[in-house]
C-alpha cells in the first residue's frame, strides 16, 4: 500500500444573482421618533451576515451610527417583496435596493433638519455620529433625534425611503442565443492539496490555498467566516456527502446523520484565503456576493487533485474510496501524474 | 396517558414540572418548562444541537428520559450569561465569528464549557474530540475549536 499526494487547480468565475424576470429586490426604511431607523426587507439571513451587511450599507447611506439601524427581516407577508436569498444575490440586491431606500429617507431628514435650522437642505452634511450641521459651520447643529422629531410631532413630514434593485429582463437573441443574464462576477482559484491511499481508496484533503475576488469585501470578517464555512462545505461535497450514492439507483442512500457523512471538526485542511477586492460597478459600495461561491472551486481542485496523485480521473461526485478503487483496477495501479 | 412530577435544578434554580410517559429531556426542557436553547436537530442522537449537562456530563437530551433528571442538575446553554454578562465562550464565539445560522451554537457551547469545567487547558485535539458529537453545517468547524482554546488559553476574559 502506498499514500499517494496529489496537487489539483481550479479557477471559476461566478454570477451573482440570476436575472429571471429582472430578479428585484426591494427595502423600505423609515424612521423612528427617537432618530433610529428601521430597515425591512424580506429576504432571509440564512446565518451568512445579510443583515449585518444591510446594516452597514443602510447606516453610510443615511450617514448615521450602524448602532441606530436596526434591520427588520420577520415576515415576508408585511414586508416589501423580494425574490429571496439564493443565487448568492443578497448583497448585491438587497444592498442596492438599501442605497436607494435609504437616500430617499436621507433627503426628507435633511429637510426635516433644513426646515429646524432654517437653511437650505442642500447646505447640511451628516457626520455619521448620530448630527447633521451646516456644512462648515459645525455649531448650527441638530441631532437626527431632534430632526425626527420635528418631523413627526411638529412639520407631519415622514421620514421614510423606497427603494428597489432590478436588472432589465435580457432579451434572448432568436438566432444565436446570446443574452447577458448577468451584469456581475465573482471569481475565485483554490489549489488543494490531497492524499490518496490506494489500498482503501480514501482521499484526504490535507491543504487548501484559495484567492476570491468579491467585489469589495463589506464586512471582512464575515466575508472571511463564510469563505472557509463555504469551503468546508465545497470539500464535503467533494469527497463525502450524496443522498444518492448509486444514482440513479436510490440504493443504499443515507436516511440519517449516521448514514450522511459529513468531515467533522477532526478532518480538517489548513485553509489559507486570500480575499481580493475590485469593487463592482453596479454593486452597493462596490460589494458582490461570496454565497455559493465559497464552494464552488473545491470540487474541481479535489477531483483534479486525484488525477494528480494516482491518474484516476473521477467525473462523478462525491470521490468516494470505491470510485477511486474502481478506478485504480481498471488503471491497473496508481499512475502518478508526477512525483512531489 | 400518566403525568410524573419531576423536580429538578435547571441553570441553577429549582424547578418542578409534569412529564408525560417516555417524553424525552428535549421536549420536557422545550415545551414543559420553556427552555428553548436546546435545539431539535435529529431527534435521535446524532447532531448534538439538543446538548445540555446533568450533573456536569454532556448528554443529548433527545436520548434521556425526562423522568430520569428527577432530584438532578441540568444546565443548558440558556444559563451560560449571567445577565448581560456573557460567559467567556459566548465572548469567544462573538470574536471568531464561530456562529453563522446559529442552529448547532447553543450544543457547541454546552459541550465546550463542560469540557473546560473538566479540562481547563485542553489541547486542540481535545477540543475536537469534545464536540465531535457536535454538527455543524455553516462554519467549517475552524472558529469554534479556536474560540474553545481562546478560552482555554485565557486570550479571552470574562
Ligand atoms: S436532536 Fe439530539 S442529537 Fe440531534
Ligand atoms: S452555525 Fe449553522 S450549524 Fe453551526
Amino acid at each position: 500500500m502506498a499514500i499517494h499526494r496529489g496537487r489539483g487547480f481550479a479557477a471559476i468565475n461566478y454570477p451573482i444573482g440570476m436575472n429571471l424576470g429582472g430578479d428585484p429586490s426591494q427595502a423600505l426604511v423609515h424612521s423612528n421618533p427617537d432618530g433610529k431607523f428601521t430597515v425591512a426587507l424580506s429576504a432571509i439571513d440564512l446565518g451568512q451576515g445579510m443583515k449585518s451587511v444591510c446594516r452597514q450599507i443602510a447606516a453610510e447611506t443615511l450617514g448615521v451610527p450602524v448602532e441606530d439601524v436596526y434591520v427588520d427581516t420577520a415576515d415576508s407577508d408585511t414586508g416589501p417583496h423580494d425574490m429571496g436569498s439564493f443565487a448568492s444575490r443578497g448583497t448585491h440586491r438587497m444592498g442596492n435596493a438599501v442605497i436607494r431606500a435609504s437616500a430617499e429617507a436621507r433627503e426628507v431628514m435633511l429637510e426635516a433638519a433644513a426646515e429646524e435650522l432654517e437653511v437650505d437642505p442642500g447646505d447640511l452634511v451628516t457626520d455619521g455620529k448620530g448630527n447633521i450641521h451646516v456644512k462648515g459651520a459645525p455649531s448650527r447643529t441638530i441631532t437626527v433625534m431632534a430632526a425626527a422629531q420635528a418631523a413627526q410631532f411638529r412639520q407631519g413630514r415622514t421620514i421614510a425611503g423606497r427603494g428597489i434593485f432590478l436588472i432589465p429582463l435580457s432579451e434572448v437573441d432568436a438566432d444565436t442565443g446570446e443574452m447577458s443574464p448577468v451584469t456581475t462576477f465573482a471569481h475565485a482559484a483554490m489549489l488543494v492539496t490531497v492524499e490518496v491511499c490506494d489500498e482503501t481508496g480514501e482521499v484526504t484533503v490535507t491543504d487548501m490555498q484559495s484567492a476570491y475576488e468579491v467585489g469589495r469585501a463589506l464586512n471582512p470578517r464575515l466575508v472571511e467566516q463564510q469563505l472557509r464555512g463555504g469551503a468546508w462545505m465545497g470539500m464535503s461535497h467533494a469527497a463525502w456527502e450524496t443522498t444518492e450514492p448509486y444514482y440513479p439507483e436510490r440504493d443504499h442512500g443515507p436516511v440519517d446523520f449516521n448514514s450522511y457523512i459529513m468531515p467533522g471538526p477532526g478532518d480538517l485542511a489548513p485553509h489559507h484565503i486570500s480575499i481580493l477586492e475590485r469593487p463592482a460597478e453596479d454593486g452597493p459600495y462596490g460589494g458582490k456576493g461570496p454565497g455559493e461561491m465559497c464552494a464552488n472551486p473545491v470540487l474541481p481542485a479535489v477531483v483534479n487533485a486525484v488525477y494528480d496523485a494516482v491518474g484516476v480521473r473521477i467525473d462523478d461526485l462525491p470521490v468516494t474510496p470505491e470510485k477511486v478503487l474502481r478506478g485504480l483496477r481498471a488503471l491497473g495501479g496508481a499512475k502518478p501524474r508526477q512525483r512531489l | 396517558m400518566t403525568f410524573k412530577p419531576v423536580s429538578f435544578t435547571l441553570n441553577g434554580s429549582p424547578k418542578a414540572a409534569f412529564t408525560t410517559d417516555g417524553q424525552n429531556l428535549l421536549e420536557f426542557l422545550r415545551r414543559g418548562v420553556g427552555d428553548l436553547s436546546p435545539k431539535y436537530g435529529c431527534g435521535q442522537g446524532t447532531c448534538g444541537a439538543c446538548t445540555v449537562t446533568i450533573d456536569g456530563v454532556p448528554q443529548l437530551a433527545c436520548l434521556v428520559l425526562a423522568e430520569t433528571v428527577d432530584g438532578r442538575h441540568v444546565a443548558t446553554a440558556a444559563g451560560l450569561a449571567d445577565g448581560p454578562r456573557l460567559d467567556p465562550l459566548q465572548e469567544a464565539f462573538m470574536e471568531r465569528f464561530a456562529a453563522q445560522c446559529g442552529y448547532c451554537t447553543a450544543g457547541m457551547l454546552v459541550a465546550a464549557r463542560a469540557l473546560l469545567d473538566a479540562n481547563p487547558r485542553p489541547t486542540r485535539d481535545e477540543v475536537i474530540e469534545a464536540i465531535s458529537g457536535n454538527l455543524c453545517r455553516c462554519t467549517g468547524y475552524e472558529p469554534i475549536i479556536d474560540a474553545i482554546l481562546d478560552v482555554a488559553e485565557g486570550r479571552v476574559q470574562a
